[in-house]
């Protein structure tokens, strides 16, 4: 970015648009309030996309103050820096584009255009110039701040999801004293491997569970990543003591386990997670038997 | 370890006997020169005293390299050959998986969540190791 050059042939506006600003701050704020982007951001009352678009100008005038017209790091940015991702977020929820979005921010241009060309009536055409120049350019870093606040909060916004993810799709069940299971639903990747590998081996310890369960009904695909740390945890299980069932293979997927030539052998599986629970609970020395005397077809 | 005679100490690792069962109990690191002599004294224990079990507890075994994953499955090799079975206990789900990424999975050896249970899987009938790969009797 040739920011001292840019800085270089306007500087001596700079002053000038921060004076303008300051002085048709209500005028600006009153047409930015008509604005798509302020308008539908603030739906509560006109009042306050009015004082938003004053705290606006506000920072422009300082940052113009600064000199730090071409700097979208500027001190004067960092106090509306939160609501100018609220309005970004708000519109990108709305279903709008990012270059949507940034059309709609670049809409704030012409109004301050036109008051600062009536304010500049009788000034000579050369500072006329550079003044247009100086705000133009202001205006676009200010797009750029905006732009680049609301993409990072969506960022941050993914992050955390990602980690809420990892938390919610890994819970270790209790189905029995001594047997716990977990459900393991969507696409296994080595991050998730790694968390469902770790939370089911702590249950082990924490319910004393000598059986454990991995469900993989919900599971979309197994490739040979899958199998490898399906096998890993398996062998995990075994050393601390407990013995480790996986069910709910699907027909689908037994096939591409046998055409990918994969060895399970040393997991013992189970068609589905009744079947598994079954198998431990025949294991621990209890079966389940039917309640009613005439029903007669135990299994 | 009032109960166990003396030519039972061994090295750094005292080994217990409990009737058919002798008990050894690992803690913090192990040097390796203290786990070669804790596999030899084994040995020579089980032939002497004609056990038919040893429980390694290594619950308190926060650090589980390659060597010693080594010697624990030599311990239970040729503690089968003497006609005992080995059992270990209490292994923490930091060194199980390390171990496992070690790729050290251990298939030979039998194990408990706790040396209660150890000792429980010991006083059961069942010869041969619980591989998984075998379908028992279906329920």
């Amino acid at each position: 970015m040739p920011e001292h050059e840019a800085d270089g042939s306007p500087h001596t506006a700079t002053p000038q648009v921060a004076d303008f600003l300051r002085r048709r701050r209500e005028q600006i704020a009153q047409r930015w309030a008509d604005e798509p982007l302020f308008r539908t951001v603030f739906t509560v009352s006109r009042d306050e996309a009015v004082e938003a678009g004053k705290a606006v100008v506000d920072a422009l005038a300082e940052v113009a103050d600064a000199g730090r017209v071409e700097d979208p790091d500027a001190a004067g940015f960092s106090g509306v820096r939160e609501q100018l991702a609220r309005m970004g977020t708000a519109r990108s929820r709305a279903g709008l584009s990012v270059t949507q979005v940034s059309s709609e921010l670049s809409a704030l241009w012409p109004p301050v255009d036109n008051l600062l060309l009536a304010d500049l009536d009788q000034a000579p055409p050369e500072q006329v110039r550079t003044c247009a120049i100086t705000l133009s350019r202001l205006l676009g870093t200010l797009r750029l701040v905006a732009m680049q606040t609301a993409l990072s909060e969506g960022q941050a916004l993914i992050d955390r999801q990602r980690m809420q993810l990892l938390e919610v799709a890994t819970p270790v069940i209790k189905l029995w004293d001594g047997i716990v299971a977990v459900p393991l639903i969507g696409t296994l990747d080595s991050a998730r491997s790694q968390v469902v590998m770790e939370t089911l081996l702590n249950s082990v310890v924490e319910q004393h569970a000598r059986f454990a369960i991995l469900d993989i009904t919900g599971v979309p695909t197994v490739d040979s990543l899958v199998a490898q740390h399906l096998m890993k945890t398996v062998a995990a299980a075994r050393l601390m003591g407990a013995e480790c069932v996986v069910s709910g293979i699907r027909p689908a997927i037994a096939q591409t386990i046998v055409h990918l030539g994969l060895d399970l052998g040393s997991v013992l599986t189970r068609a589905s997670l009744a079947d598994a629970l079954a198998y431990c609970l025949h294991q621990l020395g209890t079966d389940i038997v039917d309640a009613t005397p005439g029903g007669a077809n135990l299994r | 370890m009032n109960e166990s005679s003396p030519r039972h100490v061994a090295g750094h690792v005292p080994v217990l006997r409990l009737g058919d069962v002798l008990l050894v109990t690992l803690q913090g690191d192990l040097y390796d020169s203290a786990a070669q002599q804790l596999q030899q004294d084994l040995a020579e224990t089980i032939a002497h005293s004609r056990v038919t079990g040893v429980v390694i507890d290594i619950s308190g075994v926060e650090v589980v390299d390659s060597f010693l994953g080594r010697v624990l499955a030599e311990i239970a090799a040729q503690a089968e050959l003497l006609a005992a079975r080995t059992v270990v206990a209490g292994m923490r789900p930091a060194v199980a998986i390390t171990l496992v990424e070690l790729g050290l999975s251990l298939p030979g050896l039998r194990t408990a969540l706790t040396t209660e249970a150890a000792l429980e899987l010991l006083d059961r009938p069942i010869v041969t190791p619980r591989s998984g790969g075998r379908r028992q009797e279906s329920p």
